[in-house]
């Protein structure tokens, strides 16, 4: 890390616990919810979102003296469909199977809050550096969370992590009830909120003042 | 019932796979807009048009990219038939009703980034629906979220009174009625026999 000075380090490090994208700002929470069901697709969700984040807010930043005020938006949809259209044939193309389970929620990565978020919010005041590792940092706040529901819900859901069983279920002779609530949509709700209840806790200075 | 049939998609879509609370979709505008019952109810309409709209609009895009054998231009075809499809319904709501216009606020151009709106279309599009099968598919997702965002409005006025720790009060507290409300949606699995 010695490469990087300390705005570069505040950067990267500040979006994943001070100030989180989904448990501070809460954006972003549609495809968390949806693809926590297995630690896999979790994790290729959050490469996915990294990459985007990152290289948006790269291109944004580029180009950002050079696009007219008005027509920014359309300029940061289109550089961000572009991207999640190479990331979805990126993953089609090498992991088919993972790409069959998130369906349409890879697609739904250009309607994501964060990624326009931190394009319209950093990248457009900030050198390319900045901005790209203000993406990758904001990638690894959601993916911090992400992979923390996804952990919780494929372990107590089915007992296996990352596709392996860890605790033996009672249908193949173990000793594990598999909490079938885990894997059905309100868990989700339930796992994020208290997540964002937990990290509010820790660190009074994000409670929301009305 | 018939999967295929009209009734069924309709119902589907609507009440036992609702678009906010199973498949988590559209839950920014869900959290962001439901505080009050009326401009929920009103956001929920505006939705209601730009679904039925861009709904019509992907099929007859995608009918012409699968011609043209450009699928892999899909994602940004729909991104921009939304978006105009939402300038038109915020140039009409201007025109015809200056009231509502201002009542909506910054929440109408932010439709185009409603996921709702675009899983739709990737949607209809996965499951191969044909024209008016689209059409009831749109209508019962439009319905659904404006049911879910209603309902979820008229419970966070009443929540406003409770007494609960700060640390909860705000994102986390809505999350958790969210999902106690989701479970209550799971009643209607049952539904389509």
């Amino acid at each position: 890390m010695a490469l990087l000075g300390k705005q570069e380090r505040d950067a990267l490090w500040d979006p994943v616990f001070n100030n989180n994208p989904i448990a501070l700002q809460v954006l972003g929470i549609c495809s968390a919810l949806a693809v926590t069901t297995q630690l896999k697709t979790a994790l290729v969700m959050c490469i996915a979102l990294t990459a985007v984040t990152g290289f948006s807010n790269l291109s944004v930043s580029f180009v950002r003296n050079s696009t007219p005020h008005a027509i920014r938006i359309i300029v940061q949809m289109t550089i961000i469909a572009s991207l999640v259209i190479v990331v979805d044939q990126v993953l089609k193309a090498y992991v088919f199977n993972v790409w069959q389970q998130l369906s349409v929620f890879v697609g739904l990565i250009i309607t994501n809050c964060i990624v326009l978020g931190r394009a319209e919010g950093f990248a457009l005041q900030n050198p390319p550096l900045l901005s790209f590792l203000d993406g990758i940092g904001n990638g690894a706040g959601y993916s911090a969370i992400l992979l923390g529901a996804a952990v919780l819900r494929e372990f107590f859901g089915s007992g296996r992590l990352y596709g392996h069983q860890i605790l033996p279920l009672v249908t193949d002779g173990g000793w594990y009830v598999p909490n079938g609530l885990m894997l059905l949509s309100p868990a989700a709700f339930f796992i994020i909120g208290f997540f964002i209840w937990g990290l509010r806790t820790w660190k009074p200075e994000q409670v929301e003042v009305d | 019932m018939d999967p295929d049939s009209l009734g069924y998609i309709f119902i589907n879509a609507c009440l036992i796979n609702n678009f906010v609370l199973s498949m988590f979709l559209g839950i920014c505008p869900f959290l962001g807009v439901s505080a009050k019952i009326e401009t929920a109810t009103r956001m929920g309409l505006a939705v209601i048009f730009v679904m039925l709209v861009s709904s019509m609009c992907a099929y007859g895009i995608n009918a012409l990219l699968i011609k043209l054998n450009v699928e892999f231009l899909r994602l940004i075809c729909y991104i921009a038939v939304i978006a105009s499809a939402v300038q038109l319904v915020e140039m009409f709501i201007k025109r015809f009703s200056p009231a509502l216009f201002r009542a909506l606020g910054i929440f109408l151009p932010l439709i185009t980034t409603n996921c709702a709106i675009l899983g739709l279309a990737l949607f209809q599009t996965q499951k191969q629906y044909n024209f008016l099968q689209c059409l009831a598919y749109a209508l019962g997702a439009g319905v659904g979220f404006t049911i879910a965002l209603t309902i979820m409005a008229g419970l966070r006025e009443q929540l406003d009174l409770a007494d609960v720790p700060d640390a909860v009060k705000g994102a986390a507290l809505t999350l958790i009625v969210a999902g106690i409300l989701s479970l209550a949606f799971m009643g209607f699995a049952g539904l389509g026999g």
